[in-house]
């Protein structure tokens, strides 16, 4: 339920980076997230639908990148990806991985209209 | 047009989770982050913590609670500080509330924050507040399925307090299950088995978090 506060933290960098770039409407935000977070990909696409209305992004679509967990084995070296549950190296069995990715939360970027494209 | 823009969701919060821990480590102040379910017995075991290092550390939490003082209350009486902060329904704490905490406690004079943060395995552990370190409570009612269902809890705490240990006999609680889970999930983290209202196994616990304690100070 945490959701709607990570997807206020979204919508107000969108709308000032729309406002910096003069953008007369955002039609894209791009987002990365791990799966290793405590945030549910249906749940920030309910709240972006309700954050939305009445702002600049309207119209927007939300695309999120999901990142499956990676880990690296500081014994072997062995790099891995892995579910949520098991970290322990698939090669030799250390159980005392280090995660490397999967904890991502993260705006990558966002399309937007500006005049000048609209008149090419 | 594509705008750039990578950029952590959470940066506002993370840059003041950055500055919450320079400002304690600059006081030498431990802050511990204690994650758990409602009814775990988080503010027992905070109660026998303190109890267990009240004579060698000046100490004293921050309740985060969605409304009420009722756990601020029971920690006041037995003459601790207290800070109550109300997130008034969100369902986690968040580094602004910890700072505005922070402010109103004498830091010069403590030793260690305990931060009982809102009763919710799921959301809290997102957020970095600053602290030293985050440690999860589970209590043997709760069931040995719990690391399944929530292993992002059990990943990020760093130490895991499995409390009331003494009604084992009346739940089917699988001790090699859960700790089967655990260990897949963070065989890095002691589970310290305790009673809280009973005070059994707390020294061992208490000893760990002394350790940490004593090693930034």
């Amino acid at each position: 339920m945490h959701e709607l506060g990570i997807m206020t933290s979204v919508m107000s960098v969108v709308q000032q980076t729309a406002e910096q770039n003069n953008a007369t409407a955002v039609t894209k935000v791009s987002l990365m997230v791990g799966e290793m977070t405590e945030a549910i990909e249906d749940a920030l696409v309910f709240a972006f639908d309700a954050l939305k209305e009445g702002t600049i992004a309207e119209n927007a679509e939300l695309q999120i990148r999901m990142i499956p967990p990676k880990s690296s084995c500081p014994e072997c070296g062995n790099v891995f990806v892995h579910d949520r549950f098991h970290r322990g190296c698939p090669e030799c069995g250390n159980m005392l991985t280090t995660l490397v990715e999967g904890k991502e939360l993260a705006i990558e970027s966002i399309e937007v209209d500006i005049p000048d494209e609209d008149e090419e | 047009m594509q705008v750039e823009i990578n950029q952590p969701i959470l940066a506002k919060n993370d840059e003041l989770a950055a500055s919450n821990r320079a400002l304690l480590a600059e006081k030498k102040v431990f802050a511990l982050d204690v994650l758990a379910s409602p009814g775990s017995g988080k503010t027992s075991t905070i109660l026998a913590t303190i109890e267990a290092l009240r004579d060698e550390f000046n100490i004293a939490v921050i309740e985060g609670d969605i409304a009420s003082s009722v756990d601020s209350e029971k920690i006041k009486a037995q003459g601790i500080a207290a800070v109550q902060i109300n997130t008034g329904g969100a369902c986690h704490l968040e580094s602004d509330m910890i700072r505005r905490a922070y402010d109103v406690l004498d830091l010069d004079n403590l030793d260690l924050i305990i931060i009982e943060n809102v009763g919710n395995l799921v959301c809290p552990t997102d957020f970095d507040l600053g602290e030293n370190a985050k440690i999860m409570i589970l209590s043997v009612p709760e069931g040995d399925d719990k690391p399944l269902k929530y292993p992002g809890v059990f990943q990020a705490a760093e130490a895991i307090i499995l409390n009331k240990v003494d009604t084992m006999p009346v739940f089917n609680f699988d001790r090699d299950a859960f700790y089967g889970a655990v260990g897949d999930l963070n065989p890095a983290a002691p589970v310290f088995e305790i009673s809280a209202t009973k005070n059994q196994g707390v020294e061992a616990w208490a000893e760990w978090l002394a350790d940490r304690i004593r090693a930034i100070q």
